[in-house]
């Protein structure tokens, strides 16, 4: 079944909001973990979690599910927020984040934590595991589709093409591929570090069916959810998402220094007021 | 007729042996896939590629996908063997198995050539001597090799049946046939090929035969050794070592690096029980290069020759 499959845009925002808030409420309790991509993938991981993807919280191991992979492993308080609200796992259960015994890990962990897919956190290998799961679903000849978040930074690894040609290669039409191009990583801006070029041609040139977006805009993303919904093209998709690290909170916007900081108790109250009005 | 007794005339590599098992697995059961990184014909995959295409994947010279893909596969019921050469298959891949397979505890198993010294004229770059000592160190990782054509038809079996992550390495070359054709072999468990008094040796993979050839010399020198085919050397079958622990002398015999293979997995055992003198045989912690497979095993002393002067050694 699909949850939640007519969520209007204007619901999808206000989730969002919600989305926002749990994130870097659990990384300031945890004081520690990623807010910046967090924040950045807030408005993709809202539309994916309560209206495109077919999934059930009671049933998170439910074999026609669509899957989810988490390539940029990092950022899961976004991911647990969403399965937090969705009732993976209790909602008290953001407080624990990075504590011993958590289901909410550092990295997102399949064997601790109900919902998440496939273990990351190793930057690169994500989409690999996303192609397994697609092939696997055309030769079962199951209709779950499976969607893999990439980083930006992490298309430096050169196990992100060697996966994308092997899509292209099995011709999987029912894998997503969506990179949140936030444009910053650790050491810099990825145009310092290591120029990524047009990640969009790239992924054309290999095979793929682009398109760029904002990222930020629920509404081009839903549209882009809804143009390819049903594509039986042989083709798979990639969406880069034109993003902001830090969104919704100001002080963290574009700024490489909130990549993995937690706010302290100020910090928290203004983000929280912030991201409560919605974004700019 | 015993073990001991057979002649040994009959060669056949190992990897062989998967190529045949993997295609007998794969007719029986549909998730059994193959994942290839283009050297099928060499790994003996091909066959399974040729009967069984829904069932295989080959990404090319990619395999650090290859070990991607097969997690993903693993994690929809599938039983997936990524096939490579060893070297690639342990270090190349290495960290997408440690984070895709072992810390997820995923039903992956990866299928080698080429182990050890085996692919000798190729050099050291294609030799792999640290493989087994790699996939030792990791969480939820059980490591083969085995001695035989059958025995290794048998392993490879057991491998699809029990559930996570399991390293098996096979010889290029063609190695002598021990074993018969029903003879049962279990995982985590040794084989005992001899009983012994004087003196024990823990062998495994392509050396099994060498350290058949000198227990029966030494057996007519009137030397009553015990000999272990460990096929498994984790999880090592601790009960077996402490046997060979109480005989007292013991030599291990592997076509591995002596750092942290068979030979470091027994002399783990005997540190801790404060028993026996523990002489290792194996890759002396040095690259090979290009030579005929006898010759690389005669420069680390991978010889029968080298086992019976040892097994003296510590007789004296």
């Amino acid at each position: 079944m699909r949850i939640l499959i007519n969520t209007s845009i204007e619901e999808l925002k206000e989730k969002a909001i919600e989305m926002r808030k749990t994130a870097v409420t659990m990384i300031h309790k945890a004081q520690s973990g990623h807010p910046g991509g967090s924040l950045s993938a807030a408005d993709l991981m809202t539309a994916l979690y309560f209206k495109e993807m077919n999934i059930d919280p009671k049933n998170p191991t439910w074999e026609d599910r669509d899957r989810f992979v988490l390539s940029k492993g990092h950022v899961c308080p976004i991911q647990y927020s969403a399965l937090a609200l969705l009732g993976y796992v209790p909602y008290e259960k953001i407080y624990t984040l990075r504590e011993y015994g958590s289901p909410f890990q550092g990295h997102p962990d399949m064997k601790k934590c109900p919902g998440i897919d496939i273990s990351t956190g190793s930057l690169g290998q994500g989409l690999s595991c996303g192609v397994g799961m697609a092939i696997a679903g055309k030769r079962d000849k199951k209709d779950y589709r499976v969607f893999a978040l990439l980083g930006d930074g992490e298309c430096q690894e050169g196990q992100i093409w060697e996966a994308a040609q092997t899509a292209v290669k099995y011709q999987l039409d029912n894998l997503v591929v969506f990179v949140d191009y936030n444009r910053l990583q650790i050491d810099g801006t990825c145009e310092e570090v290591m120029p990524l070029q047009d990640l969009e041609k790239k992924f054309a040139a290999f095979g793929f069916e682009t398109k760029r977006i904002n990222g930020h805009s629920m509404e081009q993303i839903v549209e882009t959810l809804d143009e390819i919904r049903d594509s039986k093209n042989g083709i798979p998709k990639c969406i880069v998402l034109d993003t902001v690290k830090g969104k919704g909170v100001s002080y963290m916007e574009d700024v490489v220094d909130w990549h993995g900081v937690a706010p302290n108790d100020e910090e928290l109250q203004q983000a929280l007021e912030e991201i409560a009005g919605g974004l700019k | 007729m015993s073990i001991m007794e057979k002649t040994l005339d009959i060669k056949k590599a190992t990897r062989a042996a998967f190529g045949d098992e993997i295609l007998k697995l794969g007719k029986e059961n549909k998730d059994i896939y193959v994942v290839d990184a283009d050297i099928a014909k060499s790994c003996k995959t091909i066959n399974f590629a040729k009967e069984l295409p829904d069932q295989h994947i080959n990404v090319g010279i990619a395999e650090q996908n290859a070990a991607g893909i097969a997690a993903g596969l693993a994690t929809t019921g599938k039983i997936p063997f990524v096939s490579t050469y060893a070297v690639f298959g342990s270090l190349r891949m290495a960290e997408q198995i440690r984070q895709e397979a072992c810390y997820p505890m995923l039903n992956v198993k990866i299928a080698c050539s080429h182990g050890g010294l085996t692919p000798a004229n190729d050099g050291g770059s294609h030799q792999a001597i640290e493989d087994m000592g790699v996939y030792r160190s990791m969480p939820n990782m059980t490591v083969i090799m085995g001695s035989d054509y059958y025995s290794t038809r048998k392993l490879v079996e057991q491998a699809a049946k029990i559930y996570g992550p399991v390293y098996l390495r096979f010889t290029r070359g063609d190695i002598p046939v021990i074993y018969d054709e029903n003879e049962e072999f279990t995982i985590g468990k040794a084989k005992k090929l001899n009983e012994g008094k004087d003196l024990a040796i823990i062998a495994n993979g392509d050396t099994v035969h060498l350290a058949l050839e000198a227990t029966r010399l030494l057996e007519k020198e009137g030397v009553s050794v015990k000999l272990l085919d460990m096929h498994t050397i984790k999880p090592i079958d601790r009960e077996a070592v402490l046997e060979c622990l109480e005989v007292g002398r013991l030599i291990t015999v592997e076509d591995h690096n002596i750092l942290n293979g068979l030979g470091s997995a027994v002399c783990e055992v005997a540190a801790e029980e404060g028993k026996g003198k523990v002489r290792r045989i194996g890759v002396q912690d040095q690259f090979g290069e290009s030579a005929p497979y006898e010759k690389l095993l005669e420069l680390n002393g991978i010889t029968v020759e080298n086992i019976i002067n040892t097994a003296n050694e510590l007789l004296i």
